[in-house]
């Protein structure tokens, strides 16, 4: 277990790991992913109130999903740079942070072009926009300030202090509907309740969100693999790496 | 500067306890402000003439001002302690005073936690004092302007806490202004709609007292959580140097 731990330090053992994983979550993701999106958006049946415009859902509730759970992914990876300074939680935030950013985005967008047919607006000042309009800003800072430091350990502590700072947002987005009387319908996935929708709407659902997980994981070990690669570019395994490709 | 105004430095075997180091750094924040006392002034010009701007730019209609007023006030508060962030650990930075804090047998956070009050009472409370005036400038009525007060009374605190995890963070670096505001405007979000949500249903003749509680929540988190924050996050930043 601890050798397994202080492997994980080695970002050149890392590299080859993400090698050989990738493969795996690339195409698990894209076939999940594809599988969701067709069933979801051509075969589940139509929504008797809100006709076919709800099938944006399975683009929607997955990326409002990933990038709230990026953030989290983030804020552990944090925790692990303050406290026993490894290397590859920082090489994880700073590749993931773009990502998450993006995602919010996506969810933000999705959001306004289905809330203009349901709710006859693009925007609402809700609470549950709101939220994720602040996630998308806190992503935003940590960019930002990762970008401006450049010695790459204080780079890698601020930016963990920062993201950590950030967290406390994570439950006013997830309770947001709760706590608030808001326009935003609540959450659509409980572990601990019966789904409120058919199952034939349920399951593409779930499979979309798990295929953009695994689409999310690929993405982030090439990002990953990116920022090692820059920043050990002057070690020999670098070096020899790259001579084999080039041949 | 004189130099009976800085913290005097001790070996730590003579180290003075916890409460006075803090009232030490207290003082001396104070006494160095007061005398470079235009430093002091800018923040307060800065939030009349932001208030200023709105009936100016947006409309001098009593039942706009009315309604818009309050919200406002606290966006004008809200920047001009934004801007003041920048002095809290700048000057102690350049001239060498932030290491020795660092140094000394005293918790950071504590001190760290005195300089932020001091900051609170240089920029954070004129505000508040000034700002039953404003008040009565945007056609607010007595009731609403006494809420407004309570409120900022107790949220510009928290905006000096959470602010000086900001200036930690980006002490040194070059544009700190710009980034400053990009990292702390957010943490800020909260606590301005729950300052503007208690005077609005202070002027619908609704109970306060939820608002006020959460309000008072969010000092007492900020109180606990910030001062450790800031104070990792200017270990960081002095490593950098």
């Amino acid at each position: 277990m601890w050798q397994f731990f202080h492997k994980l330090g080695s970002p050149k053992w890392f590299f080859g790991i993400a090698n050989r994983l990738m493969p795996w979550l690339l195409w698990g993701g894209a076939v999940l992913l594809l599988a969701g999106l067709v069933w979801g958006l051509a075969f589940a049946p139509k929504d008797y109130l809100q006709g076919n415009s709800y099938r944006i859902i399975f683009i929607h509730v997955p990326s409002a999903f990933l990038a709230q759970s990026v953030y989290i992914m983030m804020a552990v990876a944090a925790v692990v740079t303050l406290v026993w300074r490894m290397k590859l939680a920082d090489v994880f935030v700073k590749a993931a942070a773009p990502v998450g950013a993006v995602l919010t985005f996506l969810a933000l967008f999705t959001g306004a072009v289905w809330g203009k047919p349901t709710w006859g607006t693009w925007w609402i000042w809700d609470a549950r926009l709101t939220s994720m309009l602040i996630l998308l800003f806190l992503y935003f800072g940590v960019i930002a300030l990762g970008a401006a430091i450049s010695d790459e350990k204080s780079s890698a502590r601020a930016v963990a202090v920062l993201v950590l700072v950030g967290v406390v947002n994570i439950p006013i987005i997830k309770y947001s509907v709760e706590w608030w009387n808001t326009l935003h319908q609540p959450a659509t996935f409980k572990l601990t309740e019966k789904p409120s929708m058919p199952i034939e709407m349920w399951l593409p659902l779930l499979l979309s969100v798990l295929g953009l997980y695994l689409i999310f994981g690929w993405f982030a070990c090439l990002r990953m693999q990116t920022e090692i690669l820059t920043r050990e570019r002057r070690t020999r395994w670098v070096k020899e790496l790259v001579q084999a490709e080039g041949n | 500067m004189a130099s009976e105004a800085r913290v005097r430095l001790r070996p730590a075997h003579e180290a003075i306890g916890v409460l006075p180091a803090m009232k030490a750094v207290f003082l001396r924040d104070l006494k160095t402000a007061f005398r470079q006392h235009q430093d002091l002034l800018n923040p307060l010009l800065f939030f009349v003439m932001v208030v200023s701007l709105f009936p100016l730019g947006v409309s001098p209609e009593v039942s706009f001002l009315q309604q818009a007023g309050s919200g406002i006030l606290w966006v004008a508060a809200l920047l001009s302690v934004l801007l003041s962030l920048d002095h809290l650990f700048r000057h102690d930075f350049d001239d060498g005073t932030l290491e020795q804090l660092v140094l000394q047998p005293q918790p950071l956070f504590l001190l760290v936690l005195a300089k932020t009050l001091a900051h609170w009472v240089l920029t954070g409370l004129p505000l508040v004092l000034l700002a039953p005036l404003l008040g009565v400038m945007v056609h607010l009525d007595g009731n609403s302007i006494a809420v407004l007060c309570l409120t900022l009374l107790i949220g510009t605190p928290v905006l000096s806490l959470i602010g000086a995890i900001g200036a930690a963070l980006t002490l040194g670096l070059r544009s700190a202004g710009v980034l400053l505001s990009l990292l702390i405007i957010p943490l800020y979000i909260p606590v301005l709609i729950f300052g503007t949500g208690t005077v609005a249903a202070a002027a619908d003749g609704a109970s306060v007292g939820g608002y006020m509680a959460l309000l008072g929540a969010f000092l007492v988190l900020a109180l606990t959580l910030a001062p450790f924050a800031a104070a990792a996050a200017l270990r960081i930043s002095l490593s950098n140097s």
